[in-house]
């Protein structure tokens, strides 16, 4: 059974076919805490409402995490060329301007909390908290993945000639991009104008 | 076979061995993590069916009181969570494991790590769940698990929730793992309208999982964050909706009964036709059907919840699609009747599990359609009748056809057949025991038998009394004819009748290899011109259409003189190597699980980094020589014919 | 493509996107983040909702259709990201519908 796509009977390489079967069943996972915090956006048993949400602050991290789609991308494109150096620096880039988001995530629950929305305080507070939490952890294992793409490219693991690993792990990063472009009108935006007037 | 980590000394090294407990532990062999799993889900059917005897004793005779309520409601819960999760499922798996790649024409899963990954997560999970009884009670919400009162502690429904979430998990991992296997590792000339019913139903089967699993997913966090963490999402005090859990669980929980039963619709598609010595009726057809069954079968989920809080439109609606649903089931049926219909059938006792199924299944499919109808179902809701409908389809249903199954190709597996007498006594005990245990729940049922219920209320007269002491004594049979199975299957182990490659006269390509099959399983990969391929490879048509054989001698994957690994030596068939790294993984899951729990960050933090370790030391690990990680192999990878190791 | 080629011969097909292209594609999402934020700042009336549905969707179709390339590769992982996608909108929509019509059948 060969690695190479040649040999597989659609053509396609089966890590990356495999990737894309799973990012597929990961819209039923994000849809139904989304769908969830729907249904509980103005649910606040008397706690804080959407009106707590800081749109310029999130505004920011939220376009550090769509340009860190560009500079994966550009890591892919220099492996492809097999340009490696250039490769670990994109990666780098990437993984810091993800790790910029979720400290500004960080820092937004520790607001929030101040502000007397904890995570028991009503079914907005908690589907919001793991709605925004998973995805959180969406991009601490991207991070990680990152870091482990760069480390390896620097041991050999990974050769010059292996730009599907890299490309692999940007499909996982761009899809986590997505979901927050997703979440970011959908639980931000637009409760904001419709929930607050 | 792979012999290669000899050649490369001073590297990290992949075990290999071929014998003994860590061959077990290590292998990512598709045969075995089949085995592993058959044998596994046996143990865990053991304990679900000690505790059916518990349920049954205590339900003999009306205000009894053998069990008190706390412990009754833990032993069905546990009951229901071990039959659906530990045993339907996983033994639909071992099929897949098994049967997969030998009935595509590969020589083993697109990852095989990731296949004995699943299998350690399924194995792990199911000890964590019955750990419940040690720590304080097992779950006793039912195993559909409804909020509000699956989040009160009183109801030990973290283990649920965090012991069926890890289930989940190899469920969709070995999903995506028989999606891109199916997909892109068919022998050469193996078009989808070749494969076989069986392998088309292990895809559509896999698609479900696939969108299905995350959804309970997030199901079973909203449970656990709501019951150990202080969520909100199913607290009417604070304006959470409890149905929203019902919805999203049967969102999962319908498309989950066709996860059972598609598996082994697939098995009976192939038992079929080769018993009958005819071609299955309306190939087209059944895969159609098959397919359209997964994909209705999301739309209808709501009919659990007619008596829960809906208004008449969605009641309308799902009760429509619901009986929509019934139609490609009776096509089904009908192509398995034409399929014997005229033809040679031969009794044997796979072949009697397969009518067995039909039949039992027919009975209840038709039960179903009476829950659709929304005023019958208020009656029925909640009632032993209920209970009747799904034993007639999962144990009338799934379990005839996985047991079919397991007759029919235990010679493949072993290299013996099974008893056949003793067989014809399992099956017959079987269907008397059976239908004497769940016949008569449709009547106490609409007698009004609640079901749930630690105590038989007297008030409900002596008919609906004697019909639980029936069903008792039904049970007894059971037991009896699982103890000739088990026998059967140990005795015939060692001592079974020598099968060779083909002793059904069978049709697919798994019957071309050796039994048991090698390690590599094909010396070479057979190459596909027909459906039924080995069928054509075996006979060919006369003028009236009738079989004739073909000369002896083109049907087997005819070994080479040198011996077996002949050709193997020649073309250098790389197999994958064995790994700990799965298993080792796997482990951090256990402080994980219990971790989230008890609410114990050390453990959590402990479990999360030993399966970050285990990870790592995974994708360190090199991969089988040729492989594109081989520095040797440079400059052009993929020039090279590498074995994939996930 | 014949039996022979590579993965990476096989993305050359659908000319490659090159690394100006992908800035390109990113300033765009830029402009149309600050056109999404605006709506935050300015009274867009009754138009504002439907137009950050609409720029939410373009945004995902570039960042999925570009950076993961699904416009060059194959077919396949097209239907795959799609099923799964068309699945969540469905049944969760009419999850909801259901979740919000019961709501309403209790209050009136
Ligand atoms: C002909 C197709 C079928 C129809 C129309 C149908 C319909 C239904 C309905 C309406 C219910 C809800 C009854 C109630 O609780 O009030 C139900 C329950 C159930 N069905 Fe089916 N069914 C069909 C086939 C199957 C199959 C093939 C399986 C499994 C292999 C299955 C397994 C179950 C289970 C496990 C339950 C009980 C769930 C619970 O409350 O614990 N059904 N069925
Ligand atoms: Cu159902």
């Amino acid at each position: 059974m060969a690695a190479g796509a040649h040999e597989t009977s659609l053509g396609i390489d089966h890590r990356k076919l495999g990737m894309w079967t799973f990012l597929g069943s990961e819209f039923l996972f994000f849809g139904a805490f989304l769908a969830t915090f729907l249904l509980y956006v103005q649910t606040t048993a008397g706690g804080p409402g959407v009106e707590i949400f800081d749109i310029p602050f999130t505004s920011i991290s939220s376009f550090v995490l769509l340009m860190s789609s560009l500079t994966m991308v550009l890591a892919h494109n220099a492996h492809t060329q097999g340009d490696l150096r250039r490769m670990r620096m994109w990666i780098l880039a990437t993984a810091g301007q993800g790790a910029v988001f979720l400290g500004g995530q960080v820092f937004e629950f520790n607001v929030f909390v101040r502000e007397g929305l904890t995570f028991g305080t009503s079914p907005f507070a908690t589907s919001f908290y793991v709605l925004t939490g998973f995805h959180g952890a969406h991009v601490f294992i991207g991070i990680l993945l990152l870091l482990t793409l760069y480390t390896f490219s620097l041991t050999g693991k990974v050769k010059p000639n292996q730009p599907l690993k890299t490309e692999m792990i940007g499909l996982y990063w761009h899809f986590v991009d997505i979901v927050w472009v997703v979440l970011f009108t959908v639980v931000y935006l637009i409760p904001e104008l419709t929930v607050l007037d | 076979m792979s012999s290669t980590t000899a050649t490369r000394p001073g590297r990290y090294q992949r075990p290999n061995p071929r014998e003994g407990f860590i061959s077990w532990i290590t292998t990512t062999d598709h045969k075995r993590i089949g085995l592993m799993y058959f044998w596994t889900v046996l143990v865990f059917f053991f304990f679900g069916g000690v505790q059916s005897a518990l349920i049954r004793t205590q339900l003999a005779q009306a205000e009894q009181s053998v069990l008190t309520e706390e412990i009754y409601n833990q032993v069905f819960t546990m009951h229901g969570i071990t039959m659906v999760f530990l045993v339907v499922m996983p033994f639909a798996a071992a099929f897949f494991n098994y049967l997969i790649p030998l009935m595509i024409g590969a020589r083993d899963v697109a990852f095989p790590r990731l296949n004995a990954f699943s299998y350690w997560v399924f194995l792990f999970a199911g000890i964590f769940l019955y750990s419940s009884f040690l720590l304080g009670g097992a779950p006793n919400g039912s195993w559909v698990g409804y909020a509000p009162l699956s989040t009160d502690a009183v109801s030990n429904m973290g283990f649920y929730a965090i012991g069926i979430n890890a289930l989940g998990i190899s469920s969709l991992a070995a999903s995506i793992n028989f999606i891109v296997t199916i997909l892109n590792m068919r022998a050469p000339g193996m078009t989808f309208m070749r494969m076989p019913v069986f392998i088309w139903m292990a895809l559509v089967t896999s698609f479900l999982l696939l969108f299905a699993v995350p959804i309970i997913s997030t199901a079973l966090f909203m449970l656990m964050f709501d019951g150990v963490y202080g969520g909100q999402f199913f607290e009417p005090a604070t304006g959470g909706d409890p149905i929203l859990y019902q919805h999203l669980f049967w969102l999962f929980g319908h498309p989950e009964v066709y996860i059972m039963i598609l598996p082994t619709m697939g098995i009976i598609s192939e038992t079929l036709p080769v018993f009958s010595r005819k071609p299955l009726f309306g190939y087209a057809a059944v895969v159609f059907a098959g397919a359209a069954i997964g994909f209705i079968g999301f739309g209808v989920w709501a009919h659990h919840m007619f008596t829960s809080a809906m208004g008449p439109v969605a009641r309308s609606a799902f009760a429509l699609a619901t009986m929509f649903i019934a139609v490609p089931t009776g096509i089904k049926i009908f192509n398995w009747v034409f399929t014997m219909w005229g033809g040679k059938l031969r009794f044997t006792t796979s072949m009697l599990f397969s009518i067995g199924f039909v039949s039992m299944f027919t009975i209840g499919g038709l039960s179903g359609v009476t829950h659709a109808i929304v005023p019958h179902n208020a009656q029925q809701h909640d009632t032993y009748y209920v209970v009747a409908h799904f034993h007639y389809v999962l144990f009338g249903g799934a379990l005839f056809g996985l047991i079919a199954g397991v007759y029919f190709w235990f010679p493949k597996v072993t290299g013996r057949l099974m008893n056949e007498t003793l067989g014809k006594w399992h099956f017959w005990t079987w269907l008397l025991g059976f239908n004497l245990t769940f016949g008569p729940m449709h009547m106490s049922g609409l007698l009004g038998q609640p079901r749930r219920t630690a105590v038989l209320p007297a008030e409900l007269g002596p008919t609906v009394e004697l019909y639980n002491l029936l069903s008792g004594v039904g049970l007894i049979i059971l037991f009896g004819s699982a103890l000739v199975f088990l026998y059967n299957l140990l005795a015939s182990t060692k001592k079974g009748e020598l099968a060779g490659e083909d002793p059904w006269d069978a049709r697919t390509l798994e019957w071309l290899t050796t039994s048991p099959p090698k390690a590599h399983n094909w010396d070479k990969i057979p190459t596909v011109t027909h459906r039924d391929e080995f069928w054509h490879r075996k006979y060919a048509e006369d003028e009236a259409g009738r079989p004739v054989a073909v000369p002896a001698g083109a049907a087997e994957d005819v070994g080479d003189p040198r011996g077996d690994n002949a050709e193997a030596l020649d073309e250098h068939i790389h197999m994958p190597d064995a790994s700990y790294w799965p298993f080792v993984m796997v482990l951090g899951l256990v402080p994980l699980m219990y971790g989230l729990n008890f609410a114990s960050a050390p453990l959590i933090a402990i479990g999360l980094l030993w399966a970050i370790i285990g990870m790592y030391g995974w994708i360190i690990e090199p991969l089988a020589e040729g492989d594109d990680d081989d520095p040797l192999d440079a400059p052009n990878p993929s020039a090279t014919t590498g074995a994939v190791t996930y | 493509m014949s039996a022979t080629e590579t993965p990476q011969q096989e993305a050359e097909h659908g000319h490659h996107p090159t690394a100006r292209d992908y800035v390109n594609i990113a300033v765009i999402l830029g402009i149309l983040t600050a056109l999404e934020v605006s709506t935050y700042f300015f009274e867009f009336g009754p138009l504002g909702v439907p137009m950050l549905i609409v720029l939410m969707v373009i945004k995902f179709l570039l960042v999925v259709g570009w950076f993961m390339h699904l416009r060059f590769d194959t077919k396949v992982f097209s239907r795959l990201m799609y099923t799964g996608l068309a699945f969540a909108l469905v049944l969760y929509s009419i999850t909801l519908a259901a979740l919000y019509l019961d709501n309403f059948s209790a209050m009136t």
